[in-house]
Formats: structure tokens, C-alpha cells, sequence
């Protein structure tokens, strides 16, 4: 087994009294990736908005460890620092902020936190540009105000180049192929393949296959009203496909 | 149950105040007037000021109508009574001699300026602007005045012109705020100390952008202070105005005018950025800041804009404004007002159309925080001869807190069928979503809020000049600080 990097014991949390994560397990290894499929409403943007630490959310019991650390005790930014990324199922807009900004004053704030000088604009420039040549994104993006007008596609590679600028150890993609068109998902991948950083994990959320084609899981777990029911490998998604959830045992 | 513990539980805690970097005050010797005011007193700052004598009577007609006219109580504010008669109106830097040369002003004074960012030796200054330093009642130097001489611009504080070009002043003075206007118009008119002036003449583009610097100093002395700008046909230029105040816990009274002339296809662009002291973060303290400003488009093709950014002063109450009597001629506002704390801002606009297609524009942030309130108010008047004019106002409000205030008034008066007034008005909270996906990218939640704000005023800081843009994004950030969380 690798060295753990996330571990959620007997979670339970909920929203407006309404508890939504009802007792969840679940342990995530350096090196691999994981995929939670689950039927709409079992609560996985849930999990990965409480992970990432939406303030929105009670925890009402249970435990969760990153790196051996109690994640629920830091702050959002701290949790990015210390390296969660979330690729949000419907990224937000904000106007009169442009991304180039955004994404220098993210990219700058990771710097400070590892004690590491920050970069000037130029200087920023320069990495973001082999980025966006990676996800053959074009520059005016960097110029527009954040996911502004931008269209599903475009969002989430935009989600895609902040994951890349980050070099995250623990990366969430809620739905990132939900929209995307097949080329998209293709670069996309390829994008995070060849990116992540040394014994990275990733936690993809889908309801499809496809994206499975080029993020090879190590692990696939079903997720039902609020828990994980069944973990398994990739002949468990075969398995899905042929029967659907009703008939998971 | 454990709430999820951080610190961005986006509540909003109580404002945790920013202290204001500018709030020191200077030790110099001063020559200060009794407190009060009466007609004696009128005479003197004449006598002082050795001012001719339309002045005078300028002064004193002022007088007998603030004597009868009643302080205005119509706009959204609280206001702790003002005793005139405690003011002193008229304090200055004490000196031997007329001044010459910037090396004979006190060096205390000059190192308030540098202390506040503002070089007066020409050596250091900002390239590209040329700057009148207001300190209290008195102007204290003028920068770069040789290179604007020789392109015809005067550019010099209010007393010198007096002195030097009375023919213009007695032309234009009051002539676009009349000294019975209002209260604080007819108080000024008849104590003002100094200001500045500016003249452009015909066909000339002004070669340096124009800058004064306001300092209040004093404590017990009101600052009275005057500018006048005047646009001959065809010229144009562009005038920032600054200002800070020491910290007492005492209100200080600012009642200034600005008046603007613009000729045939003259151009003023006016942009301020107002940082007087606001107080502490339980109101005590703080400048009352009553300003009159407005702009007379008097020649066809004429334009005026108005930019400010209002982020100080325990009390705002100001409506920089635009008489549009040429034909063609346009106004604009563009304003940006942040308040924290106890302040209370009630600023906004009137747009006055009295020539045939005219057009203004008004796009309002107002941003309140804390137990502020933060009103908007606008007049868009398109008289019955102002044919085929347009306005467009938006009026955007942002809430930060649950306890702070934010209003508009918005009044529209037209007076003809084919003319076409927009309003659009909108008021928002910070968006706990935005703010979590910031933080999720690990920008913390001050700087969230920072952009967030930054993001809200961009249409009105694009306006601003390059240095001031910048300074009033450091601003707003840095008067946000510790607002949220
Ligand atoms: N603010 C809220 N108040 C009440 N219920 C909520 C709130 N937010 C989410 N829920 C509920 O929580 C449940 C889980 O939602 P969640 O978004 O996690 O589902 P999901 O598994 O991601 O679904 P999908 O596959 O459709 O994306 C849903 O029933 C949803 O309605
Ligand atoms: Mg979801």
C-alpha cells in the first residue's frame, strides 16, 4: 500500500440541518487515482466542497487527515497551500478581475507560503505561456475577467490551468469532462498527465467512462446517499455501464 | 458539532479599522485669527491678503447670505452640530517675507509634503506634473510654473492670481457657484484663504497634468479652500486634486468650491482622490467635508469630467456637477466612495442640461462597511430646450456587512419628449461563493475581498490617471483591510 495522503473516517456533515455525508470512509495513497461515481444528489460535489472547506458546511462527526494533518482545522487558503486543489464542477465568474491577475496573485501567495520569491510579471508570464500552449488555450484568456463570458469548455480548462500553475498534491475534478468535447477531454488529460507533480493523487468525480480512457484509475468507488457503498477497480465501471445503480449490491 | 473551524467564516466580524498612515501633524509657528466670524474678521483676511477691493465686496455680500441662509438638512446624514463661532478662518505658516522661492518655505512643511509623497523640489517631483501644495489656508509653492509660463498656462495658488491676474479672477469668480449657492458655497465665498488657479489659454493643450495637494494641519482651523479652472476655447487639461488631514478627535471642517469653466471644444478632465482623516473606528474624530463642485460647459462641443474616489472624512457631503449649456456638450461623473466605520458619505451628482444634445454620464460604486452609510444622490435635469440630450447613470452599491447602510436617490427631471434618460441601479453583497473559490486558490481572505472591491470599482479606477489609479487601488485594499472574517 502507498504512504497515505488523505484519509476520511466515519465523516458525516451536513448543510441547513440537512445532513448530507452520512458516515463516509475513504483513503487515498500517493500515486493514485481514484473515482467516485455516483448517482445526482449522493453528495460528491458535497465531499469535495467540505475538503476543500467551504464554510457553508457542519462537520458533525468524524475525522479527516491530509498528509497526517487535521484538514478540517486550516482555513481554504491554507489547505491550498499546504496542497488541495478543487476543479470545481461550475467555476465562478467574477467581473472586473482579470484571470492574469487571479491566477498571479494564486500563483504568487503558493511562492510566499513556500518561502519562495515571488515572480514578477514577466516572469509570470513566461510559465503561464507554456501553460496555456499546453492546453492549447489562447492568450486572450489570461486578458478576460475570470470565467467571464467564458463557455463550459472554456471554463474548465481554465480550472485545468490553475491546477497546473498550482502543482497540487491532492487534485479533486468534479465533473471536469461534463461539457467538454472530445478533443477537450483528450488535451485536458493529457494536460494533467504529464503535470502532476511526484506522488500526486487525483479524485476524479464523473458520471462517464470516457474520461477513464486516458486517467487510468487505481481505484473506483460507488458513492449512494452520502457514503461510499462499493470500491472496486475498473471492471466495476464495466459493470455500471451494463447495469446502472440500482443494481449495485 | 463542530463548525468547520477557519478563519474565512465569511460573517462579517467587527471592521477592524486600518490605522491612517497620514494622521501626524506638523509643528510650525502659525499666525492664527480669533475664532469666529464676523465682519471684521472678513476684513482682515482682505487686509492680510492685501486683496482688492471687489473682493471685498465679494466677501462680504457672502457673508450676509450665509447669515441667512440655514445649514441644509435635506441629505442622508447625522451631523454633530457645527459652532461656527469656535472655527478659526484663517491660520497660517508664519513667515518674515514674501516668499520667492520654494527654499525659503519653512522645511518642516516641506518635509510634511515629502512625508505624504508629495516632492515640491523640482528635482524629485513627479515627471509630468505640476503641483500646488495647500497647507491649512496657505499655498505654499507651486511647481514647474516656468515650463507651463511658456505655454501660456497659468497655474498658482488662488492668492497670487488674485494678486496678479485680478481681471480674471474678478471675470470668473463665482460665476458658476454664486455666493448665495448654498450654506457651505456662501461660507466659503466669503472666507476662503487660498486654492488654486488654473487658466488654459486658446488652443492650448496643457503640457503637464495639474495636481494640488490639500493638507489641513490645524486644529482648530476650518479650511476654506477655493479653485478655480478655467478652459479657453479649443484647450484642454488635467487636474488631480489630493488630500489628507492630521488625526484629532475633533470634526474639522473642510468647506471647499471648485469651479470649472469650459469653452468651445474645451476639454477638464477633474480627478481626486480624497483620503482626509475619517475618524476612529468609533467615529470619533474625522474631517466634515462639504464641498461644492461644479462645472459650466458653456461653450458648444464643451466636455467636463469629474472622477473622485472618496474613501476619508468622517462626513462627505459632496456633488460635483456639470451645467451643460453648449450645444454638444457633455459631462461626466465617475466616483468611487468607500466607507468604514461610522463615516457617512452622501455624494452623487447633477447633471444640469440646458443645451441641445447634451449628453452626460454617471456611473457610480459606492461601497459601505462596518456601521457606515453610504448614500448616492443624482439629479438629471433635461430642460425644455435641451433637445435630443441623453444621460446614462449606473449606480452600483456594494454591501460589506450587515450593519452598514447603502441608499439612492436618484432624481430625474425632463422637461421634453426626445431626449432619453437610463438608469440602472444595482446593490449586492459579497458573494460567499467568489470568496471560497478565491480562497480555494489560496489567495487569503483579505486580498479576496481587495480584488473582489477592485473588481467592482474597475470601471471608475480606469478613469483615473496612471499614478492615481494605482494609489487608489493601494487604497481601497488597504482601507478594506480586516473588514471581512
Ligand atoms: N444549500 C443546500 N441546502 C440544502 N440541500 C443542499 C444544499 N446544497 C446541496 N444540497 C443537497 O445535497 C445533496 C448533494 O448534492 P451534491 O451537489 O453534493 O450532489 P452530487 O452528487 O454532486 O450530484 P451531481 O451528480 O448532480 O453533481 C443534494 O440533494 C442537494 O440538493
Ligand atoms: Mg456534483
Amino acid at each position: 500500500m502507498n504512504k497515505i495522503l488523505l484519509e476520511l473516517n466515519k465523516l458525516e456533515a451536513s448543510i441547513e440541518k440537512k445532513q448530507i455525508i452520512n458516515g463516509l470512509d475513504l483513503k487515498i495513497g500517493e500515486n493514485e487515482i481514484h473515482v467516485i461515481m455516483g448517482p445526482n444528489g449522493s453528495g460528491k460535489s458535497t465531499l469535495s466542497k467540505i475538503l476543500a472547506g467551504h464554510p457553508a458546511y457542519t462537520i458533525n462527526s468524524g475525522s479527516v487527515l491530509f498528509e497526517n494533518k487535521d484538514l478540517l482545522c486550516l482555513a481554504p487558503e491554507e489547505r491550498s497551500h499546504e496542497g488541495l486543489f478543487l476543479a470545481f464542477q461550475y467555476p465562478i465568474e467574477i467581473a472586473g478581475v482579470t484571470n492574469y491577475d487571479f491566477l498571479r496573485i494564486a500563483y504568487n501567495e503558493k511562492r510566499k507560503y513556500l518561502g519562495q520569491p515571488e515572480l514578477d510579471p514577466l516572469q509570470f508570464m513566461e510559465i503561464t505561456q507554456i501553460m496555456l500552449n499546453k492546453l492549447k488555450m489562447r492568450n486572450e484568456f489570461l486578458h478576460r475577467n475570470l470565467n467571464e463570458g467564458f463557455s463550459g469548455g472554456e471554463k474548465k480548462r481554465n480550472e485545468i490551468l490553475q491546477m497546473l500553475l498550482l502543482e497540487p498534491k491532492l487534485v479533486i475534478l468534479d465533473e471536469i469532462d461534463s461539457g467538454l468535447d472530445i478533443d477537450a477531454i483528450r488535451i485536458i488529460c493529457e494536460g494533467i498527465n504529464n503535470n502532476m507533480i511526484k506522488n500526486s493523487s487525483l479524485i476524479i468525480i464523473t458520471h462517464y467512462p470516457r474520461i477513464l480512457q486516458y486517467l487510468k484509475p487505481t481505484h473506483v468507488h460507488i458513492m449512494m446517499a452520502g457514503k461510499i457503498v462499493k470500491t472496486g477497480n475498473i471492471e466495476l465501471v464495466e459493470q455500471l455501464e451494463a447495469y446502472g445503480y440500482e443494481n449495485i449490491e | 458539532m463542530t463548525e468547520q473551524k477557519n478563519k474565512t467564516n465569511f460573517e462579517i466580524n467587527q471592521v477592524i479599522n486600518q490605522p491612517y498612515k497620514y494622521g501626524f501633524k506638523t509643528n510650525i509657528e502659525k499666525e492664527i485669527f480669533p475664532i469666529g466670524l464676523n465682519e471684521n474678521i472678513i476684513k482682515l483676511i482682505v487686509n492680510k491678503k492685501k486683496e482688492p477691493k471687489f473682493l471685498l465686496n465679494f466677501r462680504l455680500k457672502a457673508y450676509k447670505k450665509w447669515l441667512q441662509t440655514k445649514f441644509p438638512t435635506w441629505a442622508n446624514l447625522q451631523i454633530n452640530s457645527l459652532d461656527f463661532d469656535k472655527i478659526s478662518y484663517y491660520s497660517i505658516p508664519k513667515k518674515k517675507k514674501k516668499l520667492n522661492s520654494l527654499e525659503e518655505v519653512d522645511p518642516e512643511i516641506l518635509r510634511t509634503f515629502e512625508k505624504l509623497g508629495i516632492s515640491l523640489d523640482e528635482q524629485k517631483k513627479l515627471s509630468n506634473v505640476a503641483v500646488d501644495a495647500v497647507f491649512d489656508s496657505v499655498s505654499i509653492g507651486t511647481t514647474y510654473k516656468e515650463k507651463l509660463a511658456k505655454s501660456g498656462v497659468i497655474f498658482c495658488s488662488i492668492s497670487e492670481a488674485i494678486q496678479d491676474y485680478p481681471k480674471l479672477i474678478e471675470k470668473f469668480l463665482g460665476t458658476v457657484v454664486s455666493t448665495g449657492d448654498n450654506f457651505f458655497a456662501s461660507l466659503n465665498s466669503a472666507v476662503f484663504t487660498d486654492g488654486s488657479f488654473c487658466y488654459i489659454p486658446q488652443n492650448v493643450i496643457c503640457p503637464l497634468e495639474l495636481s494640488t495637494y490639500f493638507r489641513i494641519n490645524d486644529k482648530d482651523s476650518g479650511q476654506f479652500e477655493r479653485t478655480l479652472i478655467v478652459a479657453e476655447k479649443n484647450s484642454s487639461v488635467n487636474y488631480l486634486e489630493g488630500c489628507t488631514a492630521p488625526q484629532y478627535s475633533e470634526n474639522q471642517l473642510h468647506a471647499a468650491i471648485v469651479e470649472l469653466v469650459a469653452f468651445e471644444n474645451a476639454n477638464i478632465k477633474y480627478s481626486t482622490v480624497q483620503n482626509w482623516y475619517s475618524g476612529d473606528n468609533k467615529g470619533i474624530g474625522g474631517i466634515y467635508n462639504f464641498v461644492t463642485k461644479r462645472g459650466l460647459c458653456i461653450g458648444k462641443n464643451a466636455n467636463i469630467s469629474w472622477t473622485q474616489v472618496e474613501t476619508g472624512s468622517s462626513i462627505t457631503w459632496k456633488y460635483p456637477s456639470c451645467v451643460l449649456v453648449g450645444e454638444l456638450s457633455s459631462g461626466e461623473f465617475y466616483s468611487i466612495a468607500l466607507t468604514n466605520n461610522y463615516q457617512q458619505a452622501d455624494t452623487g451628482t447633477k447633471m444640469i442640461h440646458l443645451g441641445e444634445k447634451t449628453t452626460s454620464k454617471i456611473i457610480s460604486k459606492g461601497i459601505s462597511c462596518g456601521n457606515s452609510k453610504n448614500s448616492y444622490r443624482g439629479l438629471v435635469k433635461i430642460a425644455a430646450n435641451a433637445k435630443s440630450s441623453r444621460n446614462f447613470s449606473q449606480c452600483d452599491s456594494f454591501l460589506l456587512g450587515s450593519s452598514s447602510l447603502a441608499c439612492t436617490y436618484p432624481y430625474i427631471d425632463i422637461w421634453n419628449s426626445n431626449s432619453i434618460v437610463e438608469h440602472e441601479a444595482t446593490i449586492s453583497k459579497i458573494s460567499e461563493e467568489q470568496l471560497f473559490y478565491l480562497t480555494q486558490r489560496g489567495i487569503t481572505i483579505d486580498q479576496a475581498v481587495g480584488l473582489l472591491i477592485n473588481g467592482f470599482c474597475k470601471d471608475v479606477v480606469t478613469m483615473l490617471p496612471m499614478e492615481f489609479a494605482t494609489e487608489a487601488d493601494k487604497l481601497l485594499s488597504l482601507k478594506l483591510e480586516g473588514s471581512i472574517g
